[in-house]
This record gives structure tokens, C-alpha cells and sequence, in this order.
């Protein structure tokens, strides 16, 4: 027979595992942070940053809302460093749900399995930092149906109810990764592209800034090359792998550079590679492409453009910062012409003036599917409407 | 990069030609859906004629949700599978992701949710044929490869099995 010591000891372990369970916070909130070095003063080390003189005023980071679109390898893990920094507020978007083949990566726990990957977020990150505000959207951002929403939430959802004030893409597909860009050239916000390549070897992120810096569709996206050829990489029978050391390398890189800008120190890298083979960081910085396939993007450069005629001084900065970038009205990185299909190989890459281990995915536009191709007309003058085409697909 | 069947079947059908997606000019998008139902039918035709008819598509009235069916012959037993998608308001600069729900979990060519694991070759072809590659052209170079590979592997696994009056269905 249990004492009833032991029996009250036994009820106390399971309330706390019921707690964490929960998430429910061990601690309250705490209105001001404080440099104080006791040991439970959470925000002490951080607030020391600012005792050393690396960062002005840390406190800010209290101010600052971000959005974490993509709640997986890197966007979860990305989401706690923000946390643990005492960010502002934090809005997470994934449709997706935790699974156990997600445990080769950092932040999600087995338990957590069939749980909405947001809502599992959710509860680890409150019980860590009550103090953060947490906004979770369990919803796909490409889709019609939601885009709108998607936008507004950034539009409105900072903690003043205005525009947030970065987004950070932790998405693992290009479908998405266009939609993000979308939105941010529509509205002018600024972001973080990240991403880590299907053989898990190698990474990125890519600071946009609509109308300064290269969109993500101003180019054709770029990859960290890695020794091993591409093509003779064996894709039988998987579609990707993943590392939790190369997700948690990029989510750190990803978090380093939006705290920099956040809370301006430091230099913020507008792109780093990462090659894990090599341990390789290559870096560089990306011009817009006046011929950028979105309109809203053009309509930005114009308008950064005219910015930096008014503001010359910004410039001055800039050099200061990137060395070897030039601005001259002529002078933009990328050239989208048409590429010569019979010299392919000197097309992006040359025009691109990417540094040595970068590459882009793909060249476009050249000739489409060459020759073989032969056009067969549309007849869309044979006045059939929607509904007609549609009955004739469905009784074909 | 492309095998032959596949360029062939690819040649058949209409190359679109209106750039606009579901969050477009709804005049725009109306256009490209009549393009994009022509474009199916034709293929579908052309695939009757060749004695490989595979798959049948339809939408919701926007255009916007695309469900169906497609099957894959073998040893004259026919396998029947769901096939869904949304058009992404990136359309069609980006391709739709195109889902067949029932094989989720099944196969590790596939994503979340069932969609399918595209050759290295989709997507920059898809890029370089903006806008002239549609739902057919996707389901062309697309799921039909994908079918071809991916359904006897699991047939053999036993992952699949053939359930009895599917033929009828
Ligand atoms: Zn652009």
C-alpha cells in the first residue's frame, strides 16, 4: 500500500504530464522584460544582447508580428526560435496534419501524431512563451477558397492591426511558394524564401524585398548545386528526403537574418546557399528583372525606383552594404529574353551572374517541347459556351 | 527526357492560349476554361481513337475544383482511381497538383494528400510552356507517366488490389 506521500508525490508527476499534454503554460505572463540574471528570468540572455551593445533596443522584438507559412521540417522549428525570442505575435498557416514519419525532424513529438501540425505548434510554443501571441490557420493558401483570407490575415493581423511586418516561407512547394510571392508583391511585404532541396543536402534562404530585390518570379527558382550530378541522383521509389540537421541549419540562418532585419543589426544576406556536402555557404545578391512575369512586381521596381531618385542617400548606404552590386538604372541582374535554343547552356546562368555553386532549376523560356511539338488549333470561335463544353466532357 | 508515347499524346492536344487564372478577369478565366474543356475533349478523343481511353475529368461551375476518375489496365482487369485537384490562383503559371486521394500512404511517389510525385521533367517543361500547357497537357505528361510506373509496382505489392466490378462502375 501506497503512502500517502507517495500517492500525493505520484498526483503531482501526473498533473504535470497532463500539463504538458496540454500545453499548458508552467509559467504567467510577463509584462516587461527584464535584464535581470535570475534563474527565472527567461528573457535575461536576451535582454543581455542589448547590455553588450549587439542589438539597440531587444525589447522591440515585443512589437513585431511575423507569419510562418509552412509548419513542417524548417517552418516549426523556425516558429520556436522566433518564440523563444520573445517575438510580438506569431501567425502560423499548414493544412497539414503531424505524422510519425515526421520524427526524423526537429520540434514535434510522437503524441502529437494526427494532431493539425498548427495546432500541435500551437500548444508547444504558448506552454514555452506565454508572453507570445499565436494566431493558427489550418488551411491551404493556394487555393481559391482561401487566398483572400490569407491575404487579409496578413494585411490586418499585425498586433496593431495593420500589416504584419515579415513572412517568413517555410513551404515546400513551388505551387505555394508563387502564391506567397503573389501575395507579398500585391500588398509590398517583406519576406524570407527558404527551402531545403528533395536530397536533403543542400538549402537556401532569399530575402525579397518587392521592387528591390529579385522576386521569386523574376527568376526561375534558384539551386545550391552539389557535387553530385543531378541526374544521377536515384529518385526510384521516393520523392524526398530530409534531414533534421540540414532543416535546422536553414530554419537558423532563416531566423538569424529576420531578427537582423527586425531588429536592425548586423547585415541582412539577401540570399545564402547552403551545401551541406561541402559545408559551402554561397551568397550574392539578386536584382528585380524588369521582364519579371508579374505585373505587381514590375509595378514595384517602378516604385522603388522612384523611391531611390527621392532618397539618394539610401543608396550610399547600400553600396556601403553590398560591395559588389552596382545600381545603375541599366544595370539589372536579369535578363529574361528569349534564350537561343541552339546555345542553351549560356542562357540564365551567365545573365544571372551567380556566384560559383549556384545554379537555377531550370532555363525559360526557350522553345517549347522543340520541333516535335506541332500546334493544333483551338477552334474557340465555335461559339460554345461553358456549359455546353462541360455537358459534352461529361457524356463524351 | 519525354518518351515518345508521351510526346505524342502531347502533340494531339490544343495548346491553350488566354494567361489567366480563377483570381483573374472572370471574362479572362471564363475564356480559359472553354479553352481548357476543348482542350480535355480533344484528348480524350484522341485517346478513344488510339484504343487508350484513361480518364475522365470534370469541375465545379467556377472551374476552380476538378474531380474524377482514371484507370489503368492490366491483365485486362481494370484498376479505378479518384482523381481531384484545385487550380492554384497562380494558375497557369503554375501547374495544379493533382491528387488521387485513395493511394495516399500507399506509394512514396506521392506528397500529402495523395498528390502525385512529378518527374523532374514536369515542371520546367510546364515553365517554359506557360500558358500554353493546360489540365490536359498536365494530365498528359503528368499523371499519365505516373500511372504507367507507379500502379503495376503496387499491383505487385498488393498495395493495389483489383476489386470486383470496378468494369461496370
Ligand atoms: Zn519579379
Amino acid at each position: 500500500m501506497d503512502t500517502v506521500e507517495e500517492l500525493k508525490a505520484r498526483v503531482l508527476e501526473l498533473e504535470n504530464e497532463v500539463a504538458e499534454l496540454k500545453g499548458t503554460s508552467t509559467r504567467g505572463r510577463i509584462d516587461k522584460m527584464s535584464a535581470e540574471v535570475v534563474d527565472s528570468n527567461p528573457y535575461s540572455r536576451l535582454m543581455a544582447l542589448q547590455k553588450m551593445g549587439i542589438v539597440k533596443n531587444y525589447e522591440d522584438v515585443r512589437t513585431f508580428t511575423v507569419a510562418v507559412v509552412g509548419v513542417g521540417g524548417v517552418g516549426s522549428v523556425t516558429a520556436e526560435m522566433l518564440t523563444r525570442c520573445g517575438i510580438g505575435k506569431l501567425i502560423l498557416f499548414d493544412y497539414d496534419k503531424v505524422e510519425l514519419a515526421n520524427m526524423n525532424r526537429l520540434f514535434f513529438q510522437p503524441h502529437q501524431s494526427g494532431q493539425s501540425k498548427v495546432e500541435a505548434a500551437k500548444n508547444t510554443l504558448q506552454s514555452i512563451n506565454p508572453d507570445v501571441e499565436i494566431e493558427i490557420y489550418n488551411y491551404n493558401i493556394t487555393t481559391v477558397d482561401n487566398y483572400d483570407d490569407f491575404v487579409s490575415r496578413l494585411e490586418t493581423g499585425s498586433k496593431t492591426k495593420g500589416q504584419i511586418d515579415l513572412l517568413l516561407s517555410c513551404v515546400d512547394n513551388f505551387e505555394a511558394r508563387m502564391t506567397i510571392n503573389n501575395a507579398c508583391n500585391a500588398i509590398g511585404l517583406n519576406w524570407f524564401e527558404s527551402g531545403v532541396a528533395e536530397n536533403a543536402v543542400s538549402g537556401h534562404i532569399q530575402f525579397i524585398i518587392p521592387g528591390k530585390y529579385a522576386c521569386f518570379s523574376c527568376a526561375p527558382p534558384l539551386i545550391v548545386s552539389t557535387k553530385m550530378d543531378e541526374k544521377m541522383l536515384k529518385k526510384e521509389g521516393v520523392c524526398a528526403a530530409s534531414l533534421p540537421t540540414t532543416m535546422g541549419i536553414v530554419a537558423g540562418l532563416l531566423v538569424q537574418n529576420s531578427l537582423k532585419y527586425l531588429l536592425k543589426f548586423g547585415d541582412v544576406s539577401t540570399y545564402v546557399g547552403y551545401n551541406a556536402l561541402e559545408d559551402y555557404f554561397p551568397t550574392m545578391t539578386l536584382k528585380p528583372n524588369q521582364n519579371c512575369d508579374d505585373s505587381k512586381c514590375i509595378k514595384k521596381q517602378a516604385e522603388y525606383q522612384l523611391y531611390i531618385k527621392e532618397h539618394p542617400e539610401v543608396l550610399i548606404e547600400e553600396v556601403k552594404e553590398e560591395t559588389e552590386v552596382v545600381h545603375e538604372d541599366n544595370d539589372w541582374g536579369i535578363s529574361l529574353v528569349e534564350s537561343d535554343p541552339t546555345n542553351e547552356e549560356v542562357s540564365e546562368e551567365t545573365s544571372l551572374n551567380l556566384v560559383p555553386g549556384l545554379k537555377v532549376a531550370y532555363d525559360i523560356p526557350s522553345k517549347p517541347l522543340k520541333e516535335s511539338h506541332q500546334e493544333v488549333e483551338l477552334d474557340d470561335d465555335a461559339g460554345e459556351s461553358l456549359d455546353e463544353l462541360m455537358n459534352r466532357m461529361k457524356n463524351i | 527526357m519525354v518518351d515518345e508515347a508521351t510526346r505524342k499524346s502531347l502533340s494531339g492536344i490544343p495548346l491553350l492560349k488566354t494567361k489567366a487564372g480563377p483570381k483573374d478577369d472572370p471574362k479572362l478565366w471564363l475564356q480559359r476554361l472553354k479553352e481548357e474543356y476543348t482542350a480535355l475533349i480533344k484528348y480524350v478523343e484522341n485517346n478513344k481513337a488510339a484504343g487508350n481511353d484513361w480518364f475522365r475529368l470534370e469541375s465545379n461551375k467556377e472551374g476552380t475544383r476538378w474531380f474524377g476518375k482514371c484507370w489503368h489496365v492490366q491483365d485486362m482487369l481494370k484498376y479505378e482511381f479518384d482523381v481531384e485537384f484545385d487550380i492554384p490562383v497562380t494558375y497557369p503559371v503554375t501547374a495544379p497538383e493533382l491528387a488521387l486521394p485513395e493511394l495516399d500512404g500507399k506509394t512514396a511517389k506521392m506528397y500529402r494528400g495523395g498528390k502525385i510525385c512529378l518527374t523532374d521533367h514536369f515542371k520546367p517543361l510546364w515553365a517554359k510552356n506557360v500558358p500554353k500547357f493546360g489540365i490536359a497537357h498536365a494530365m498528359a505528361l503528368g499523371l499519365g507517366p505516373w500511372l504507367a510506373v507507379e500502379i503495376p509496382e503496387m499491383i505487385e505489392k498488393g498495395a493495389v488490389v483489383y476489386k470486383e466490378g470496378e468494369d461496370k462502375k
